[in-house]
């Protein structure tokens, strides 16, 4: 079993704050194929589709027949840990601060034989399941995990590197108005985190959920709307050093396209709600984040981006609404680049239709509130990138994988 | 007759006139109308900053607004509601700019409006208020002194589930004002110059329908009514000159006689 996270004392305020460091992220082109697995909780790894060799490290021929069909594709993930070390000096200054360092050998079932960072409780010479993780570079490792779910697991500190648990960390749910919003801080609370601060903008209109966000534990309101610079810079001056996680629940979904709205008033509200309060909040949040980044046990670890999966192909029915979205992955993808420097996850949700008044007329399969803030922490947990929480997400990254023209045209139906 | 306008001046810098403002500062917490979501909504006032003695602009401070014609206090032109649309000259931009100065007459309801924010004025209610300070001269503002800026802003909206409750007129009021009193408008301290649940009235918003029908103005969000006497108040009201504009944001001061007591 794995030692219990304690709750981390209050900061002493006379104290350094410890700078944000990486391990070594370069990989190559074709390494990145593991990149995009851990970046999804999958495990994949080459296969040759010519002689079925599964194949690790990545290349760019099968070592075995020279064949260049070697795609990735999820394997077995189960291997023995048939050999472990321990780092105890090394001139890298990222592992110079967390040795002793354990790492080994692990021979997949699947054939190859994977040098892994090791989680507390794999043992040499057991079983063993191997997962791929984005580290502080946001780059693919792998790590070594007991076979079977172990106690407190989830608080070994070298996967904690890798992951974002919100246990005993602060969040921030931007917008508590939504029923996303709602669910969001009740999962956060559920999951341990220390304080969930929930945005609430223009307290003067009431809202069904308002007693039940009360009464969640470690909820305390403040004031933030996302549309306001004013507002936004004032709660990140105030309490943007406490802040650990940000997941933006800020929403605003209508219907309709870009040719058949009348008139911009729409398009300019999404996007000064979703698009602008992005960069709002990543300019007020961003560099405090980035700074702490390695900043103890409540180190900031992630901004959470939720992000209709219309994002990556527009749907003409809400058409408006999926170009604002398209806007705000991309957005995301910048915002990832320069947080990485802190070892800050950005993380992007797509999910399908939620089941809540805006998409009322959308049948089902539907995404309940709830589901997709489970899925926001188990992400966070997992520490994964890129998060599809639906059947329509699914389907749509699927589809989306083999012919972008065909779901396009499909869309339109 | 001859106008000595120094003499105003003076006055005006000696105090013998007094100069109030009306007005509510224009921030971003203030509350805005609200419609049922799926309608086009006024945009709350907004600021961002263009530089600040910075590497954006190393001597100036300057701010980009953004804000809808009906956001803080401001004016409503004829043109605002249906029922004045093909009037002549009914936008910002049109109205003869001797309109944007005019007397007020101000009616105090704050008493009845702090027992209940349901308040609706009548005939009778004004008619008391006439018998003891004479008839509402033509072309008066009428400005509701109902004491509403002074709520915390839950209550200054007054939402609940069956929509806004704030003080307002009676639609029987309103036409009387125009039709027997020739009235130059109707102001107030709410974010319209209806009553909360006006849109249950026949017409449905009776300030805006008679008001605006007549090429009459309005006023909301409005402050400082308390300061003002019955009587004898000189509103100066000017809407910015937007181009087609059915209202607008503006500043609005009172001239009281009355020296620096």
């Amino acid at each position: 079993m794995t030692e219990p996270l304690v709750r981390p004392r209050r900061k002493n305020p006379l104290k350094r704050t410890r700078l944000p460091l990486r391990p070594q992220g370069v990989r190559s082109r074709t390494a990145h194929g593991l990149t995009a697995a851990a970046a999804e909780g999958r495990f994949a790894l080459q296969i040759c589709l010519d002689c079925d060799t599964v194949i690790y490290p990545p290349r760019d021929a099968c070592p075995s027949c020279l064949s260049a069909r070697i795609p990735f594709r999820e394997v077995a993930r189960g291997g023995t840990l048939i050999a472990e070390t321990a780092v105890r000096t090394t001139t890298d200054p990222y592992f110079r601060e967390r040795t002793p360092w354990r790492v080994g050998t692990v021979k997949l079932d699947v054939g190859p034989v994977v040098v892994a960072h090791l989680h507390g409780d794999a043992v040499e010479g057991g079983r063993v399941r191997l997962e791929l993780k984005l580290d502080k570079s946001g780059s693919a490792v792998a790590i070594a995990l007991p076979e079977k779910d172990t106690e407190n697991m989830a608080d070994d500190p070298h996967l904690r590197e890798m992951t974002c648990d919100p246990k005993f960390r602060r969040v921030l749910i931007t917008d508590g108005r939504t029923g996303v919003g709602q669910a969001m801080a009740k999962a956060f609370s559920d999951a341990g985190a220390a304080i969930v601060f929930v945005g609430l903008a223009d307290p003067w209109k009431p809202f069904a959920g308002m007693a039940g966000l009360r009464k969640i534990e470690r909820v305390e309101i403040v004031p933030l709307d996302v549309t306001d610079t004013e507002s936004v810079t004032e709660l990140a001056e105030q309490n943007g050093a406490r802040i650990d996680i940000v997941v933006n629940t800020a929403e605003h979904i209508r219907a309709g396209g870009v040719v058949d709205r009348h008139g911009l008033t729409i398009a300019r509200e999404e996007i000064d709600v979703r698009y602008l309060g992005l960069l709002r909040l990543a300019q007020a949040f961003g560099p405090i984040l980035r700074f702490r980044g390695a900043d103890g046990v409540n180190s900031a670890a992630a901004f959470v981006n939720l992000l209709s999966v219309h994002a990556l192909m527009n749907w003409p029915a809400y058409g408006g609404y999926c170009a604002t979205e398209a806007a705000c992955l991309s957005a995301a993808q910048c915002m990832r680049a320069e947080l990485r420097p802190g070892g800050v996850k950005v993380v992007t949700v797509f999910f399908g239709p939620l089941d809540i008044d805006w998409f009322q007329t959308v049948p089902p399969p539907k995404v309940t509130p709830a589901a997709l803030a489970d899925a926001v922490v188990r992400a966070l947990q997992r520490g994964l990138e890129d998060v599809f929480v639906g059947d329509v997400a699914e389907d749509i990254r699927q589809r989306l994988a083999v012919n972008p023209k065909a779901l396009e045209r499909e869309m339109a139906n | 007759m001859t106008v000595d306008l120094m003499a105003f001046a003076r006055a005006v810098a000696n105090g013998d006139i007094r100069v109030i403002d009306l007005t509510q500062t224009l921030s971003q917490e203030f509350p805005t109308i609200v419609l049922p979501p799926e309608l086009g909504q006024c945009a709350p006032f907004r600021m961002e900053e263009v530089s600040r003695y910075d590497e954006r602009g190393p001597a100036w401070y300057w701010n980009n607004i953004s804000l809808g014609e009906h956001t803080g206090t401001h004016f409503d032109a004829p043109i605002h509601w249906i029922s004045g649309k093909d009037l002549p000259n009914n936008a910002v931009d049109t109205i003869d700019v001797a309109q944007f100065i005019a007397p007020a007459a101000v009616i105090d309801c704050s008493k009845e409006c702090a027992a209940d924010p349901d308040f609706a004025l009548t005939i009778p209610f004004v008619e008391q208020w006439e018998a003891r300070h004479g008839k509402i001269e033509p072309r008066s503002w009428v400005l509701l002194h109902t004491d509403w800026s002074k709520q915390p802003y839950t209550d200054y909206a007054g939402l609940r589930d069956d929509g806004a409750h704030t003080p307002g007129p009676e639609p029987a009021v309103v036409k009387w004002f125009v039709e027997q009193r020739d009235v130059h408008g109707f102001g107030t301290e709410t974010i319209g110059t209806d009553f909360g649940q006006g849109q249950h009235f026949n017409p449905p918003y009776p300030a805006h329908f008679y008001m605006h029908g007549k090429g009459r103005f309005g006023l909301q969000c409005l402050t400082n009514l308390d300061l003002l006497p019955p009587k004898g108040a000189v509103i100066i009201a000017a809407p910015l000159k937007i181009k087609q504009g059915s209202g607008s944001p503006l500043r609005v001061l009172a001239l009281v006689a009355g020296g620096n007591a």
